[in-house]
């Protein structure tokens, strides 16, 4: 070994020519986004991908066929519970199709938040052993869950067709082509709710009780089981200053043909998610790189 | 001098000791005040020397303190010291698990760090299926691992096995599974800690020399920490000795692991402690060790033809029943030489009365051979309760024997003891 008996030089000053291809310092940029680092990674970020949805279903009969189960049955009681029996309006549109389009985007959202917000728990073990960009773990979930998107979706694609063909009211409309966009506002406010969650319930445990729970009320909280249309005006304001329901409604809007479309209401949308996405990225950072000593 | 693939600067971390969480938050408070007003975190400065004997009475202890080194390229280190001697914590800050408090590491390449076996194998997962995500997990991309995908399969011996779910596997098969994958990284810095102890020693030989062969052929370095010091004598031909979070020395293994072993006292053939300081346990408290000759004297040379004698003097407070008193012998590799206990001479059931008592035991001559060793006593009530456990005395034997021709020539009889066997040669019919 050479020089390993040297002495303390109290400078960090490696001046001699060699080319450090990284160097590991206790602080790290608020804003730093190891995009060069994500972007190798690549190939893990696709194989935890494959990783979940294959692992999900391994020793089921049924397999991926659980992701229609799902949201058919919630649709059911929803139609039994909340159209029949509470008799709440959804602005003319056939029940089935209209809280079919609600859960299918609500899960979409409620799968990247909960399942990210477990980051850091989850994956501690893993965590403590090896490095990668730890945001990859994250992406893997929400791209797992436009996997499952797409898959519930194509369910939603044939009762919509279904109706559209047998009633006046659900008609599909150029608005299905901001589907990508509604998507990507999705999957960020997941992303970054589900990171700032995890991130602290690395230090404080609490969140994760208020987590069991939350996500349930903040369904309530979106025009999931109810048009906007149908809101009294006391409580509009607040339903509309949650940036979910604009992604709601004008899905809704889209395929179903009755929602609450306003531009307006998504750049609003839109704004809350870019701000919430960077102070994700702040807390992310800080927790990343010591996270291990207090999880 | 050759490139340096790694250079650690006045690297300390501190850790928070006791319940993280209650009260975290008014210490993060703190912490972020003083980092507004640019001022340095006000918990750094009390941070204690992690001595772990000692109770502690700070919240907060510096895990490394003022860590200094450097590696060349190709190189195979070992880095040894006891438990809690901070090995595992510089190997998660080299690893990018965790962040160092104070100073930086500089990094010439890849590093990848094997640190357990089976990291992110998932239980579900095909072996095959496990390679590919388990090597991505350490950094590399599918064309890599698909271009030595065979070769990880050979090296693991798993072939068979490749399309059943790893959860079927055998411990032996996950790590050989593991380690396969970790060995064959296109890495230039490969960190590995304490993996070996899982697999058989057949393995263990091929692993260890697989990662001879990375370091000779391929030109990686290699960071192996262990306790297993035979393992880091065959592999390293330098260490590193670390004790309470800082590098104690450096240089060649040999030496370093000689030290390792009498670290913290010179050979002191007699240990005793203060009435308030003394190892107890129970109604047990140890008065003091000696190895002695046979007079008696803890000063002259032990010659390795003479007998030893060890006496442990003890104190029982109150009648103690099915006491055992016993001691193990290790060597200067920290090799177990062997254990013994009295507990053949005591009587099952018998109860030792309170008072002071002494434990003897002779060590025959022609037994060990010269060198230093330690010893740890340790007394216990055998399935109920330990008393002592690891007091440490070392002592050092001389080599004074003479053989029927005079006084022996090697300095240094080689193997690990040398006892006085009876040997007789005659001639027979028999073949």
């Amino acid at each position: 070994m050479t020089e390993t008996d040297r002495t303390a030089t109290g400078q960090p000053a490696p001046q001699d020519n060699v080319q450090w291809t990284r160097v590991i310092q206790p602080q790290r940029g608020l804003f730093s986004v190891p995009l060069a680092e994500i972007w190798a990674y690549r190939d893990l970020l696709l194989l935890l991908v494959r990783r979940d949805f294959v692992a999900l279903y391994k020793q089921t009969v049924l397999g991926p066929i659980w992701f229609i189960i799902q949201p058919v049955m919630m649709t059911i009681v929803f139609t039994i519970v909340f159209g029949n029996i509470a008799n709440i309006s959804t602005d003319g549109v056939p029940h089935t199709v209209f809280y079919l389009a609600g859960i299918t985007m609500w899960t979409f959202f409620a799968d990247a938040f909960t399942k990210t917000s477990e980051t850091f728990i989850i994956n501690a073990n893993i965590f403590g052993k090896v490095y990668f960009p730890r945001v990859i773990v994250p992406l893997s979930v929400v791209l797992s869950g436009l996997l499952k998107f797409a898959v519930q979706f194509t369910i939603l694609i044939g009762f919509v067709a279904y109706f559209a063909a047998t009633t006046e009211i659900v008609r599909p409309n150029w608005a299905v082509l901001l589907l990508p966009l509604l998507l990507l506002m999705m999957g960020a406010l997941g992303l970054s709710l589900g990171m700032i969650i995890s991130a602290l319930t690395t230090k404080y445990r609490d969140l994760r009780f208020l987590m069991q729970f939350g996500v349930q009320l903040l369904m309530y909280a979106t025009p999931v089981i109810y048009p906007v249309s149908s809101l009294p005006d006391a409580y509009r304001v607040y339903i509309l200053a949650n940036p979910i329901t604009p992604i709601v409604e004008t899905f809704r809007y889209a395929f179903v043909g009755r929602g609450d479309f306003d531009l307006m209401h998504l750049a609003y949308s839109g704004g809350v998610i870019l701000t919430l996405l960077i102070l994700a990225t702040v807390i992310f950072n800080q927790v990343e790189k010591n996270f291990m000593d207090t999880v | 001098m050759s490139t340096p693939a790694l250079r650690v600067e006045n690297v300390s971390k501190m850790y928070r000791l006791g319940e993280v969480g209650t009260g975290s938050l008014s210490h993060d408070l703190n912490r972020v005040w003083a980092r507004l007003r640019g001022r340095p975190d006000p918990y750094a400065q009390v941070g204690a020397v992690n001595d772990r004997a000692g109770e502690g009475t700070r919240d907060f202890v510096w895990a490394l303190r003022d860590i200094d080194f450097e590696v060349g390229q190709g190189e195979i280190v070992g880095i040894i010291g006891r438990n809690g001697a901070g090995k595992s914590t510089l190997l998660k800050l080299l690893s990018r698990v965790t962040a160092p408090t104070e100073g930086k590491i500089f990094i010439n390449g890849r590093i990848a760090s094997l640190l357990e076996v089976g990291t992110g194998f998932h239980q579900d997962l095909t072996g095959r299926e496990n390679i590919f995500l388990n090597g991505a997990i350490l950094g590399m991309n599918k064309q890599e691992i698909r271009a030595r995908f065979e070769e990880i399969v050979e090296f693991s011996g798993c072939a068979k096995y490749i399309d059943t779910p790893v959860k079927r596997y055998s411990s032996g098969m996950h790590v050989r599974l593991a380690f396969a994958v970790a060995a064959h990284l296109e890495t230039d810095i490969l960190i590995v800690d304490e993996v070996l102890a899982v697999g058989d020693a057949e393995f263990q030989q091929k692993c260890l020399g697989k990662m001879k062969d990375l370091s000779t052929k391929g030109h990686r370095t290699v960071l192996f920490v262990s306790h297993n010091m035979a393992a880091v004598r065959q592999l390293c031909p330098h260490s590193i000795l670390m004790n309470q979070g800082t590098v104690v020395n450096s240089g060649e293994t040999t030496a370093i692991i000689e030290q390792y072993m009498t670290l913290g006292s010179a050979a002191e053939r007699e240990v005793s402690w203060a009435a308030d300081a003394r190892p107890s346990g129970g109604a047990l408290a140890l008065n003091s060790v000696r190895v002695c000759d046979r007079n008696g004297s803890v000063e002259t040379p032990l010659s390795s033809a003479d007998d030893l004698f060890i006496n442990i003097h003890f104190e029982l407070a109150e009648a103690v029943a099915n006491l055992r008193v016993g001691i193990s012998v290790l060597n200067s590799e920290g090799v177990l030489l062997f254990l013994s206990s009295d507990f053949a001479a005591a009587k099952p059931g018998g109860t030792r009365s309170p008072g002071k008592h002494v434990s003897r035991v002779r060590l025959p001559g022609r037994m060990l051979i010269a060198g230093r060793y330690s010893l740890e006593v340790h007394i216990e009530i055998p399935r109920t309760q330990t008393l002592v456990d690891g007091v440490l005395c070392n002592f050092e034997i001389a080599e004074m024997a003479h053989d029927n021709w005079g006084p022996m020539l090697e300095s240094r009889t080689p193997g690990v003891i040398h006892p006085e066997l009876e040997w007789q040669t005659f001639m027979t019919s028999e073949s």
